[in-house]
């Protein structure tokens, strides 16, 4: 048998051990060296505080009273963690984005940083939590009787106050000591999670011990344990659907919803992705805390005296088999169990005590004189936690005493839990559905506890109890569909199925309901947008935008809330992103939004919205007035888009009818221009024409005269048609008109074909060539080609004012291009003119020289434009130069 | 608050198998839901009722199923936005 005295020691010693961790593990993380504090392992295994001493003694006994039931309580769980894509990823993001201290917090902060809101969570959260807490008390001490009693007589209730009140005076100090050491701004509190890390592997590895001595040392290995499984007096698969069903939605609810599960899964997340190992790693815990349940409990029918509270039997079976090393292991398993839940969930219920109940109090109260208003907040807050901390574990300790510590205490786990899932519809509504609103969310949550309340809460006391038996049984004032356990008149159900279902159902109508009907807040639709579109933007909310704030009273401000050096820290860190290090940074809306969010992380988000809105002059209401200037700049920046589109589309009318009437008189003076040069042109060849003409009439005169007169005649009106041709040429050319013969053909006899047509047969000039380089196939119209050609030897030799006359003709190819060059020996064209060359009608030289009239350059720009090819002058020759440039065609 | 058009209608294939593999791991849980609700199915008396070591079994088993297609599925889902992890640093 273990001595009292050393079973004492060794607990003793044990909360040293947990004391010298969490020390530690504070003392490395203050260091910066707190990498395998953030493992995911550490997260996986702080998780495990939802299996508290309920489990660890109690779900031994459930099996023993409901069969496998009790195994509801782990699947529940199991689904929200297999399904961490869908609900917990989004919970953590949020919370990380948000800075969220609590579920009350996140409540509040979803519905426009709403006081009363994260006060109505905060009440239900302690309402639920007390009995539970009691319980684990009750559990502590039930387990010491079990030694003390071993050895001396029965522990009288004196016993076990006196040792309820060692246990919860030492989780008092243990938790203010490594829960509150300061205001955090992202509230983590390394020591207690690797303490609580520690206390969930001693008992995890108590629970698997104490298994494998029931299944190897006293069951005889696992197909034996079976067959006694499947001999043994315990119905296991007799509970109705309704309550397999229900159970396991509540576990999973409150897997989420519990106050000390949202600590540890979001609040003292460090990285998303640890939820990635958790989603089978806790899984495979609760797995592994469920595997030896139902042996242990048919063993413990078998083995142990009739009467035996099965509630022990973790305890008492090893015991009972002399196994004393296994007993002290199995008692401290507990102890950790109910210990490490006790920590947790006081310190989540403290923070939203003080965040959501005792700071804001003491703000209203202090709302007259802005200057003191910030006493010193951080002393406030970190008082009002620790009170909070002793306050909710004397309201558990009370609760236990009241209660009597007996069964009924056993039955309230599941009241409890069904408590906390009433926050359900708000936080599932709040970050999936961007229309859900604060009235809804106030009305859910209070009909949600009213249901609880009524139909689970106040019974669980037993009839007679606090509703009297009369009402239980007619219904208050005799309304009968009023009756706590048959609301509406349907009875029948499962107490338990009865109040969840109801709670629920009603609580979720009321908020979807509600939500439908009611129109959110400018600052609620914010925060709706930035928890529902979590993935989209984890920027934050973009709430100040005026800088009325003082830098220096921020500062101020900061310092007293979360202390001198991360107040600095976070101040210089602003200082050097705004590019000015070593000065006050300026008071930014975005850095006013930062500074909100880090105040959040410290004092909730409702607080922290308050605090700042009274230094920047103006709270919630000026998000509402920056939205209705906002819609109205909208509307008038609209309304000028609109102006400014349309008297743009005006100016480019006016503009394209400017220029179409620029182009019609540049048109019509080029026409004046051309049919006076063109009836020029025509008169002189028409006047000599007319004048020879009636000579000849008048006869009398030489026939070598006549035959002279004649001739000019002829010439003249060989002049004419040439220029009527050209004209008409110019004319199908311009207007694209022209039908291009594609043919293919050598260069050299296209060069050929033009020097004999240009009729060079009485004027002296050379023409030079090199008959190698114009060995080319072209493709193209080959007429016109020539056409140009001609032109170009015909203008060398009829301009050409050299001696001895010379036209080199080079052909070359370069960028896709066959390059033909015409240049002559004369003394070229004056760079003035080198531009009017190719239009209608330039003649440079004079007259009587040419032939044509000036069409001819002209021509051929047109010709060689339809061809895809060019005609350009060629600068910086001694003479006159020409260029032809073809495409290469395949 | 998303703008119109910010995500395309179509995605390239990467894309697309880490968006089912989402899908596979929001359906984890309503798998695990119907499979657990199956035993509520069974008969309770009689000779062809399941015994009691043989519903331990299911439960257990079923259990297992679903930590591994857990620990898959945490294996291969990527975050796909980039915003991940600056939130709070």
């Amino acid at each position: 048998m273990v001595s009292f005295n050393i079973l004492i020691v060794v607990s003793l010693s044990y909360v040293a051990a947990l004391f010298w961790v969490a020390f530690l593990a504070e003392r490395r993380a203050a260091a910066g060296k707190a990498n395998w504090l953030r493992s995911p392992v550490i997260y996986t295994l702080s998780l495990s505080i939802y299996c508290t001493a309920w489990t660890f003694y109690g779900a031994v006994g459930y099996a023993e009273r409901s069969g496998l039931e009790f195994v509801t309580i782990y699947l529940g769980p199991t689904l929200v963690m297999v399904g961490w894509w869908w609900v917990l990823r989004r919970l953590v993001r949020i919370g990380r984005a948000q800075r969220i201290t609590s579920i009350a917090d996140l409540i509040s902060s979803r519905f426009g940083k709403s006081r009363r809101r994260g006060v109505i969570v905060t009440l239900i959260a302690v309402v639920a939590a007390t009995p539970y807490i009691a319980l684990q008390i009750q559990s502590v001490t039930l387990s010491l009787a079990v030694f003390a009693e071993a050895e001396g007589p029965p522990w009288t209730d004196v016993d076990f106050a006196r040792a309820a009140m060692w246990f919860a005076g030492g989780l008092a100090v243990f938790t203010i000591l490594f829960g509150t050491r300061n205001l955090d701004a992202n509230e983590r509190h390394h020591g207690i999670v690797m303490a609580i890390a520690v206390e969930a592997v001693v008992k995890l590895v108590a629970l698997l011990a104490v298994g494998i001595f029931v299944v190897w040392g006293l069951g005889g290995g696992p197909a034996q344990m079976m067959a006694t499984i499947d001999a043994a007096d315990l119905d296991l698969w007799d509970q109705d659907a309704s309550r397999w069903v229900g159970l396991i939605f509540v576990s999973a609810a409150a897997f989420i919803c519990l106050p000390r599960m949202f600590q540890v899964m979001v609040v003292e997340n460090d990285d998303e992705a640890h939820l990635r190992m958790a989603s089978w790693a806790f899984p495979t815990y609760l797995f592994a805390m469920s595997l030896f349940v139902v042996p242990i409990a048919v063993m413990g029918l078998e083995l142990m005296p009739a009467g035996s509270n099965p509630d022990l039997f973790v305890l008492t079976l090893p015991l009972s088999q002399g196994a004393n090393g296994l007993a002290m292991l199995s008692f401290l398993g507990g102890f950790s169990s109910a210990t490490s839940m006790v920590i947790v969930a006081t310190i989540a219920l403290a923070t939203m005590v003080s965040n959501h109940i005792v700071v804001p109090l003491w703000l209203a109260m202090q709302d007259d004189r802005k200057g003191a208003m910030f006493g010193d907040v951080r002393h406030l807050t970190l008082l009002a936690r620790r009170l909070s901390i002793a306050g909710v574990l004397a309201l558990g300790f009370v609760y236990y005493r009241l209660s009597g510590g007996g069964t009924a205490l056993a039955a309230i786990g599941l009241i409890s839990f069904a408590g906390s899932v009433q926050v359900l519809p708000a936080l599932i509504g709040g970050i999936f559905w961007r229309g859900a609103t604060r009235p809804a969310a106030a009305a859910g949550l209070l009909i949600g506890l009213v249901v609880w309340l009524w139909t689970m809460f106040l019974p669980s006391f037993g009839p007679g109890a606090v509703i009297p038996v009369t009402v239980i049984e007619a219904g208050p004032f005799g309304i009968g569909w009023l009756r706590p356990q048959a609301l509406f008149g349907i009875s029948g159900i499962d107490p338990l199925v009865h109040g969840i279902l109801w709670s629920m159902l009603l609580n979720t109508a009321a908020f979807v309901g509600i939500s439908l009907v009611t129109f959110p807040t400018p600052l609620e639709r914010l925060q709706g947008a930035q928890f529902v579109n979590v993935f989209d933007h984890s920027t934050g909310t973009r709430t100040w935008s005026r800088p009325v704030a003082d830098a220096e009273d921020l500062l101020l401000m900061l310092q007293r809330i979360i202390g001198v050096t991360e107040a600095q820290r976070i101040f210089a860190r602003e200082a050097q992103r705004q590019g000015t290090p070593g000065q006050l940074p300026k008071a930014t809306p975005d850095f006013i939004a930062r500074l909100e969010r880090e105040l959040g992380g410290s004092v909730g988000a409702a607080t922290a919205h308050a605090m700042i809105g009274q230094l920047t002059g103006g709270s919630g209401v000026s998000v509402e007035d920056l939205i209705a200037v906002a819609d109205e700049a909208a509307q008038i920046l609209e309304y000028s888009n609109r102006l400014e589109a349309k008297s743009a589309e005006q100016e480019a009318t006016a503009r394209a009818l400017r220029d179409a009437n620029a182009k019609l008189t540049a048109l019509s003076i080029q026409k004046d221009a051309f049919l006076s040069q063109i009836s020029h042109e025509l008169r002189t060849p028409m006047t000599s024409i007319r004048s020879f003409s009636e000579i000849l009439r008048d006869g009398d005169m030489p026939a070598a005269d006549q035959n002279r007169f004649a001739g000019i005649i002829l010439d003249e009106s060989i002049r004419l048609s040439r220029l009527l041709d050209d004209l008409l040429d110019l004319s199908v050319l311009e207007n694209g008109q022209v039908v291009l013969r594609q043919q293919t053909g050598q260069l050299s006899t296209l060069l050929d074909r033009a020097v004999s047509a240009a009729g060079l047969h009485d004027r002296n000039l050379t023409i030079l060539r090199d008959r190698t380089t114009e060995e080319i196939e072209i493709t193209t119209d080959l007429d016109r080609l020539v056409q140009v050609f001609i032109n170009l030897i015909s203008n060398a030799a009829k301009y050409c004012d050299a001696k001895k006359p010379e036209l080199t003709i080079r052909v070359s190819r370069a960028n896709g291009q066959h390059r033909i060059d015409f240049l002559d020996n004369g003394i070229g064209i004056a760079a003035q003119n080198q531009e009017l060359i190719f239009e209608k009608f330039s003649r440079l030289a004079d007259e009587s020289k040419a032939g044509g009239a000036g069409l001819g350059l002209a021509i051929c720009r047109e010709i060689m434009l339809r061809l895809q090819g060019d005609i350009i002058y060629l600068r910086g020759t001694s003479g006159t130069a020409f260029r032809v440039t073809l495409p290469v065609t395949s | 608050m998303k703008p119109a058009g910010k995500t395309p209608v179509f995605l390239e294939r990467a894309n697309y198998r880490q968006r089912r593999l989402g899908d596979a791991a929001r359906f984890l849980p309503l798998l695990g839901t119907v499979l657990w609700l199956i035993p509520l199915l069974w008969t309770r008396d009689g000779p062809e009722a399941p015994s009691n070591a043989g519903t331990i079994t299911y439960i257990f088993v079923i259990w297992v199923v679903l930590i591994g297609l857990a620990a898959l599925l945490s294996r291969v889902l990527r975050d796909t936005d980039p915003a991940a992890d600056t939130a709070r640093r």
